[in-house]
């Protein structure tokens, strides 16, 4: 099992002190977590788009290149690459640099967004949110088809020119990128991914964690059914967590409920509070705060619902002081994963 | 009078999950996406196994009840005369983020009317928008247990209401009367209602206090 984390700068108020992270310090925080993932043996270091004030990365490729030439080992990804909004030649085209600054560890999730202020700002018309996507995700694997073919790609669609026999470059260490897609477990998103034959990461954001195992389960027959090896296909889960020695839950609290009351508001649910709180961070809920053995008992248990390869942790919701998120990661490296390998084998034996 | 046989429209998130909560409480399902069966076949059989992938023509046709649970943008492709007379129950909610800019919902009162609009012969309510689709599993209680969840169910048509009332309470939810469509707006986004989750008593007192509110306080009974 791949352990890693991801994260969108979030630089939120502190709810209890109402202090801010600059966006400066933001960039320097998240490329010091990368460096310690790296040492500590975590798998993956993800950075998501966000283009509102509460975040400080917009644009993920050059964080990547930047933490790639900072890390060794660790896989390097987007969580997620807003792809709707984005020019998939482009996206490729970053994506493939990263790759080769970093040695072949990029990694390229393509997601709708659930934010949408990136439409508005690049002229993408919200009432083509499905056509925007069917699109640029064809046309993007598209391209990495032909990356590793080495051949020429000829293609026409609705939302970018043409390309007439076009060869794009960089490509990527030998030739392939590696493509996820990221979906919040909409059936017919899976359904994609599985036609496609792409690997496939799921957005646990509520609920209990065995509402996934079907989706893994519709991800696996799918890709079986369209022809694809599923064995070779990852499935991944993102969520929310932080991992400390004592008082994990209590410490990730405040933010959570920041960023869950700013998206409540805004999208009319009502407000969540403690009790609902406590519901997912007990050991069938989707959140995973709790010290090493009880988040490490939590990705277990997970495992035995969806079978999955990767599961990746979002620590720093709504700003959560970097002190807390270092020591997170390190225990996330050194206690939790160990815990996870002794029961499923080592993460090479693993993908072996 | 019992419901029997429940037509889906919709195999997304919201249409699986009824269908699932639906078979546990032993109704025949159908479940209809957009076009030929075949394309939802393998999500149908995974995520909702024993309910039945069909065209929209035969879930229409079969069903008891007919429940919409398509994005809401989509609401235009609901066939009017397929649905005449029948009795249908909205799931539905604006998501701006997935529907886009839908002008004419600033027309309606409600988005239950809008669509009423467009399929005027169907005998409408509306229920289960209030409630997270994985709610509908981790929620359901046995009747007569003491945390049972209540969900509010509005209509104009007192037969729908009663099979409604029926169906929600089968799911495994207490099933609470607000009255006419048009009370539907107490259970919306951006009402507590909406995801909130209340006991019956605590529910039949939340609409009072945002149909008041409004000055909209109409009562079928």
């Amino acid at each position: 099992m791949e352990l890693g984390i991801y994260s969108f700068g979030d630089i939120h108020a502190d709810p209890a002190t109402g202090a801010r992270v600059s966006p400066q310090q933001s960039m320097a925080d998240l490329l010091e977590r990368a460096r310690l993932a790296d040492e500590v043996g975590l798998d993956y270091f993800g950075i998501g788009e966000h283009h509102r004030k509460e975040y400080s990365v917009s644009s993920i490729a050059p964080v990547l290149a930047a933490a790639a030439a900072q890390t060794k080992n660790i896989k390097l990804g987007s969580a997620v690459t807003v792809l709707s909004t984005e020019d998939p030649v482009r996206v490729y085209q970053q994506f493939s640099t990263i790759d080769l600054i970093s040695g072949g560890r990029a990694e390229l999730t393509a997601g709708r967004g659930s934010f949408i202020e990136s439409y508005p700002l690049f002229g993408a018309d919200l009432n083509d949110y499905e056509e925007l996507y069917e699109e640029k995700i064809a046309l993007l694997l598209g391209l990495n088809e032909a990356g590793r073919k080495e051949a020429p790609i000829t293609w026409s669609g609705k939302f970018r020119p043409a390309l007439d026999n076009a060869t794009i470059y960089p490509r990527p260490v030998d030739n392939d990128l590696d493509i996820w897609i990221a979906t919040g477990g909409t059936p017919s998103s899976t359904a994609r991914a599985a036609t496609l034959g792409t690997n496939v990461i799921y957005a646990l954001l509520g609920g209990a964690v065995s509402n996934f195992a079907r989706h893994a389960q519709l991800f696996r027959a799918g890709a079986a059914q369209a022809g694809h090896d599923a064995k070779a296909l990852k499935v991944g889960v993102s969520a929310v967590g932080l991992i400390a020695k004592g008082g994990a839950a209590d410490t990730f609290y405040p933010y959570w409920r920041r960023v869950m009351d700013d998206i409540s508001r805004e999208r009319g649910f009502s407000s969540p509070n403690r009790i609902s709180y406590n519901m997912q961070t007990a050991p069938s809920g989707a959140i995973y705060a709790g010290n090493p053995e009880q988040v490490a008992e939590k990705i277990l248990l997970t495992h035995q619902h969806m079978g999955h390869n990767r599961h990746i942790l979002e620590m720093d919701l709504a700003s959560v002081p970097q002190k807390d998120i270092l020591k997170s990661i390190e225990l996330f490296g050194t206690e939790v994963k160990p815990l996870i390998d002794a029961e499923l084998g080592t993460t090479k034996e693993n993908a072996a | 009078m019992s419901t029997q046989t429940i037509g889906i429209l919709g195999a997304g998130k919201v249409g699986t999950g009824v269908a699932r909560q639906a078979l546990l409480a032993g109704y025949r399902v159908l479940i209809a996406g957009s076009g030929d069966p075949k394309k939802i076949d393998l999500i149908v059989s995974v995520m909702a196994p024993g309910a039945i992938a069909v065209t929209a023509e035969q879930a229409m046709a079969e069903a008891d009840l007919v429940v919409l649970s398509v994005p809401l943008h989509k609401f235009r492709t609901l066939d009017p005369a397929g649905l005449n007379g029948k009795h249908v129950l909205d799931t539905m909610n604006y998501w701006r983020d997935t529907n886009g800019d839908m002008p004419e919902l600033a027309d309606a009162p409600s988005s239950s009317e809008m669509v009423l609009a467009h399929i005027p012969g169907a005998r409408l309510a509306k229920s289960l928008n209030h409630i997270g689709y994985h709610e509908l599993e981790l929620d359901a209680r046995p009747d007569g247990s003491a945390d049972r969840r209540a969900l509010a169910v509005v209509s104009d048509d007192d037969d729908t209401r009663a099979l409604v009332l029926d169906f929600v309470e089968r799911l495994g939810f207490d099933a609470v009367d607000a009255g006419p469509l048009s009370n539907g707006t107490a259970f919306e986004p951006d009402t507590p209602i909406f995801t909130g989750s209340y006991t019956a008593p605590a529910l039949e007192a939340e609409l009072v206090a945002h149909l008041a509110e409004r000055g909209e306080l109409t009562t079928s009974r």
